[in-house]
């Protein structure tokens, strides 16, 4: 229907004749909604998980970005700012006290109290790795009025804010108590929040197309809008997003009117919209992605030190990005784990990596090591454009040097499925993958779930590292940034001489937009508050 | 007859019940876990087996399974294992621009590939056969996805005759739902043609050999009306009959197009649920395709006796 | 007409709808199919005689050109030859259609065979693979590619297991009109046992439409191979095909038409000339036709 409208104006515009006239007559016989303010998107992938404390995809993030509003936010400086509450620290560092704004509603009417916000941070507690680290020292959560919580800590927690205002991957969204009650392991049946957007459960279409209204009630906050932070003002009747499986198609759409945002354009393809007026090519989102290539640390060749590293010495960040990306202005060479560009940044170690590796290198590596031509089983997706190419670059840079490499192509989902799996790469195991995370993922040793280092418990690869665990301990008790800094250092250091994990640079995706669309705020998370659209 | 119909109609359950085992072990036998696709990127294993249990996919087969059939004898197909959405739900949302699709297929294929066939029959052996048979013989050799782009490219990108993707529902904007639904009925429907086509040039040639041909010719009948009144009437069993077994590859095809054109059809529905593991929707659609299958042949067997009053079941 | 309307004879109806002009069957365009397939079949056989680059080689800096005089063909999206790329791609295309009609042939025999010979094997039999037929052919594929990996091997499977009800049903067919001829009558008063009768009588009978069905599901596999790559449920990069290489240039079909123009040229005069060796093999094999002609 609003397709319809936009191809209608547009030819209306260019003086079209018999075309607009019949589609002049059709929408003069809807009924009014087709006279609100749409703007449909392309968005990177499809909405299928509602729950964003279950699940970490990016797009169930930017969904929950769209409903639930955040007790505080990241701002682009990185700094944490009130959006639901404001919030006052004890000199002990033990107590913390958070205060909800005025005029807070749930969708339903309900007015948000701290209770809904007690139970909201209790389940995402369960699920995130840095508030579980918060609940192992909290005494107690409570709402000590309708619009306080107090938060009692056994021992200080210097990054507790940090924690709580990160955008991503798992933030913690305000939900209403009854919905927040449900089990952290069940997925929510009721998608009710008190963000900027409602949910419009009637009109989605999982994986393919979701809606949502301005919500009238919401109350922005007053200050200018700054990443996550900030007002949220909303000057749209609706938006939709849509997926399409075809980058080309969504392309297309877009020129010739019928969609009106594209998140994320395939950079190969951007020939296609560069040439066309009506579309404006910008990069928003200022940090972008980290691609990296993970180890399996329980099976051979991986559970040699020297072997990793020698696999590190293979790599090239430029191979890898080339291919990937193509144009060098959407990527760029970084070595350092925690992303370049944010304040933990730092390369140590990294300079075979950013500077097209050292095969020679790895292959005398390979002959200390006593490499017996295990071969490397390495995961490959077939349907993910952004994770296709690692895997097939990797493999040839990684027999450069002397491993013996398996390829095994499958679709994403069966690469998440089987890295799960611990039995040795021969019984459905594996020795490498690779994916791709936002900046705010990755940039903090809280946050990054590589670093973690308690063996079976951690994340896929399980890396029994005391020494990590350590650093991260005193990455928590680090009382200045500058001593945070000092610990990032020496955690970028042993990571990648342990190779932890082997970044492999950083790419950005320009997105497009209709000439007619405007005030999109350039942050990590596409954001639909603040968007104005002229007819 | 009606004991026919009875018997057929009977026979089909045990086809579904065993079209459901197929399923349900392939499903349970791969290695794909919804669970650990649920979680995204950041969960570590003792998340991925909570969910799991929660979800039920810890159970031993057998009493997944006999819950399942449980479910659907109550008519109730389950719910998604990653949207949480009813499978019923997803599939009324979807099912639309399918069945529509297909429907304008097999009309523009019937409607264009019997004359063909007919024509090329008729003049055996000549210029128009030629014609018809070189078409055909290609349709069969392009994939459907390089139809479909080049239809794209043409129509949509040279000429913008036509928007490039997209669905609009006929009850909504008949106009438009022409405009978005032609390029990929005309895509689904080259190989469709090609089949139908061939069918009705052998199923004619031979019928035109036949004796009451001869003897209609000679009475002075029309060439029309010995064409399309006698020997199309005649021709018809087999023709229907691979309409039926075309259907088959119209669902397959459906699955190519729905991705090229960007539209929200079940094809494309089940092809995601395939790569999700998204067990229940994956287990519906296939019954429920399984289902439309055996279906539409049934009715076109049944037909055959309206056709052909030869025919007596 | 009767016994036209037994479902036993659609595959038949199928071979039918498959069938040509007469002159084209005796004329040049069979012998014209044949030279441009043994062509194609020594061309992808004989590629490393010829191309210019390794086939898997990538070049980050030389992706997506345009065709030169180095890059016959320009390069795909890992800087690879393309013109290397399709010849060797033809190879892996090849041999899962001929991979894929050989195994579904071989069981469709085994099974249908049983089926014809053991009433009581037969109605199971018949039912399993009426269900197997319900199923549409690419979402089974599709189902048992993500299930069992992707490799030539479950590829030629997941391509295979949709085919084998139509060669059951045609085998089958044929064994139950030919266990009524005298001559298998007499074998079995004779004394011969089942296994024997099986191979000396009934095989012969059974060859000629197994060999044109074989070239129709040899043929369609290439086809799906394609379709499941498009998918995302095909073969590694690192082993090339037609299917996979347009796939792959998919995304770039607006920019760079050559990535699917090239590979899908070969595919389809590939199967063209396929389907047209298999009309001529069904009317030279079939004596019931033969007859009819005559």
């Amino acid at each position: 229907m609003t397709e319809a409208l936009n191809l209608k104006s547009r030819l209306l515009r260019r003086g079209g004749g018999i075309a607009a006239g019949a589609l002049l007559a059709a929408t003069l016989l809807t009924p009014a909604v087709s006279e609100a303010q749409t703007i449909t998107g392309v968005m990177h992938s499809g909405l299928r998980v509602l729950d964003p404390v279950i699940t970490t995809a990016h797009i169930t993030r930017n969904h929950a970005y769209m409903i639930y509003d955040v007790l505080l936010a990241q701002d682009e400086n990185f700094e944490p700012q009130p959006q639901m509450a404001d919030w006052e620290v004890s000199d002990d560092g033990l107590t913390y006290t958070f205060t909800l704004r005025d005029g807070l509603v749930f969708h339903d009417g309900e007015a948000v109290t701290a209770e809904d916000a007690v139970a909201s941070l209790n389940r995402w507690g369960k699920r995130d790795s840095g508030g579980q680290l918060i609940f192992d020292v909290t005494e107690s959560l409570e709402a000590t009025d309708e619009k306080t919580l107090t938060w009692t800590l056994s021992e200080p927690f210097e990054p507790l804010i940090s924690v709580i205002s990160k955008q991503s991957a798992l933030p913690p969204f305000i939900m209403p108590k009854r919905v927040a009650e449900t089990s952290a392991d069940t997925p929510i049946e009721e998608h009710i929040g008190s963000g900027p957007f409602v949910f419009v459960e009637d009109e989605f279409d999982p994986g393919q197309r979701v809606v949502y209204e301005r919500f009238d009630d919401y109350v922005p906050r007053d200050e200018e809008p700054s990443w996550m932070a900030g007002g949220k003002h909303v000057y749209v009747d609706r938006v939709v997003w849509v997926n399409m499986a075809d980058q080309q198609t969504a392309i297309n759409a877009l020129g010739a009117g019928e969609i009106d945002y594209i998140e994320q354009v395939q950079v190969d393809l951007l020939p296609m919209v560069e040439s066309n007026p009506d579309v404006v090519v910008e990069r928003r989102d200022p940090l972008g992605y980290q691609t990296m290539g993970r180890m399996n640390f329980k099976h051979p060749p991986f559970d040699d030190k020297k072997l990793r590293q020698a696999a590190l010495l293979a790599l090239s960040q430029e191979d890898v990005l080339a291919t990937m990306v193509g144009n060098p202005e959407y990527y760029e060479l970084c070595g350092a784990i925690f992303g370049c560009g944010t304040p933990l940044a730092d390369e140590t170690g990294s300079e075979s990596l950013t500077s097209g590796g050292d095969p020679e290198a790895a292959a005398q590596l390979l002959e200390e090591a006593g490499y017996d031509g295990t071969p490397v089983v390495l995961m490959a997706p077939t349907d993910v454009v952004t994770l296709n190419d690692q895997p097939v670059v990797a493999a040839q840079a990684l027999r450069n040097a002397g491993f013996v490499v398996d390829l095994q192509p499958m679709d994403w989902q069966s690469v998440v499925t089987r890295r799960a799996s611990m039995d040795p790469p021969s019984e459905g195991g594996w020795n490498i993958f690779f994916t791709n995370w936002m900046l705010p993922e990755v940039a903090d040793p809280l946050i990054n779930v590589m670093l973690n280092g308690r063996g079976d418990d951690g994340w896929f690869g399980w890396p029994e590292d005391e020494a990590v665990e350590a650093l991260r301990a005193d990455y928590v008790a680090a009382a200045s940034p500058e001593e945070q800094a000092e610990v990032a250092r020496k955690i970028q250091a042993h990571a990648l001489d342990e190779v932890l994990y082997v970044p492999l640079g950083q790419y950005f995706f320009p997105q497009a937009t209709g000439t007619n669309i405007s005030g999109i705020i350039p942050a990590p998370v596409p954001v639909f508050w603040n968007v104005k659209k002229e007819d | 007859m009606l004991g026919y119909i009875i018997r057929r109609i009977l026979a089909i359950l045990p086809v579904l019940l065993i079209v459901a085992v197929i399923v349900f072990l392939m499903l349970r036998l791969s290695p794909g876990d919804p669970a650990a696709i649920l979680a995204g990127d950041a969960a570590t294993p003792a998340q991925i087996d909570r969910i799991r249990t929660e979800l039920g996919l810890n159970d031993p087969l057998h009493v997944q399974f006999i819950t399942w059939m449980g479910q659907l004898l109550q008519g109730d197909l389950g719910t998604s294992l990653i949207s949480r959405t009813d499978v019923w739900t997803m599939i009324e949302r979807r099912i639309d621009p399918t069945i529509n699709i297909a429907l304008l297929t097999i009309f523009i294929s019937v409607m264009l590939a019997v004359p063909m066939g007919v024509i090329a029959a008729w003049k055996h052996r000549t210029w128009a056969d030629y014609l018809v048979m070189t078409f055909s013989v290609l349709g069969f050799s392009i994939p459907v996805f390089v139809i479909g782009y080049i239809f794209i490219s043409i129509f949509s990108l040279q000429l913008r005759w036509l928007p490039v993707q997209g669905y609009t529902a006929p009850s909504e904007d008949l106009l438009g739902f022409f405009q978005r639904a032609i390029l990929p009925a005309l895509t689904l429907a080259t190989i469709y043609i090609a089949l139908i086509a061939r069918m009705t040039r052998a199923s004619m040639l031979e019928v035109l050999n036949e004796d009451y041909i001869r003897t209609a010719r000679a009475k002075g009948v029309s060439e029309r009306d010995v064409l399309f009144r006698h020997a199309l009437r005649n021709a018809a069993v087999p023709i229907m009959t691979i309409i039926g077994i075309g259907f088959a590859l119209l669902i397959g095809g459906v699955v190519v197009t729905e991705s090229v054109f960007n539209i929200p059809g079940i094809g494309r529905l089940t092809v995601d649920a395939i790569l999700a593991r998204d067990y229940p929707v994956i287990q519906a659609m296939i019954l429920l395709t399984a289902g439309i299958y055996v279906l539409v042949n049934l009715l076109i067997d049944l037909s055959y006796s309206l056709i052909d009053p030869r025919i007596r079941y | 007409m009767e016994k036209a309307v037994q479902p036993a004879s659609s595959s038949q109806w199928l071979l039918g709808a498959l069938s040509l002009p007469r002159r084209w069957r005796l004329g040049a365009a069979p012998i014209i199919a044949g030279l441009l397939l043994l062509a194609i079949v020594l061309a992808t056989l004989l590629a490393p005689l010829f191309v210019t680059h390794d086939p898997l080689a990538m070049e980050a800096t030389k992706r997506l050109q345009p065709p030169s005089s180095e890059y016959l063909l320009g390069t795909d999206p890992y800087g690879r030859d393309m013109f290397s790329r399709v010849f060797y791609g033809g190879r892996v295309s090849l041999l899962i259609g001929v991979g894929a009609a050989l195994v579904s042939i071989a069981l469709g025999l085994i099974i249908g065979l049983i089926a014809g010979f053991f009433r009581t094997a037969d109605a199971i039999i018949m039912r399993i693979m009426d269900s197997l037929m319900a199923i549409p052919a690419i979402l089974l594929a599709i189902a048992l590619v993500a299930l069992s990996g992707a490799s030539i091997g479950s590829v030629i499977i997941a391509i295979t297991i949709p085919e084998i009800p139509r060669v059951v049903r045609l085998v089958r067919s044929v064994v139950l009109s030919a266990r009524e001829e005298p001559y298998v009558e007499a074998a079995t008063a004779l004394g011969s046992s089942m296994p024997k009768i099986l191979i000396q009588h009934l095989m012969p009978n059974t060859m000629a439409p197994l060999i044109v069905q074989g070239t129709y599901i040899c043929a369609s596999a290439i086809l799906i191979e394609a379709i499941l790559s498009f998918l995302g449920a095909g073969v590694s990069t690192e082993i090339p095909t037609w299917g996979n290489i347009m796939a792959e240039g998919r995304s770039y079909f607006q920019l760079n038409p050559g990535l699917i123009f090239w590979p899908g040229l070969m595919l389809s005069l590939c199967i063209l000339s396929i389907n047209l060796i298999g009309d001529t093999a069904r009317d030279l094999l079939d004596p019931r036709l033969k007859k009819r002609e005559a």
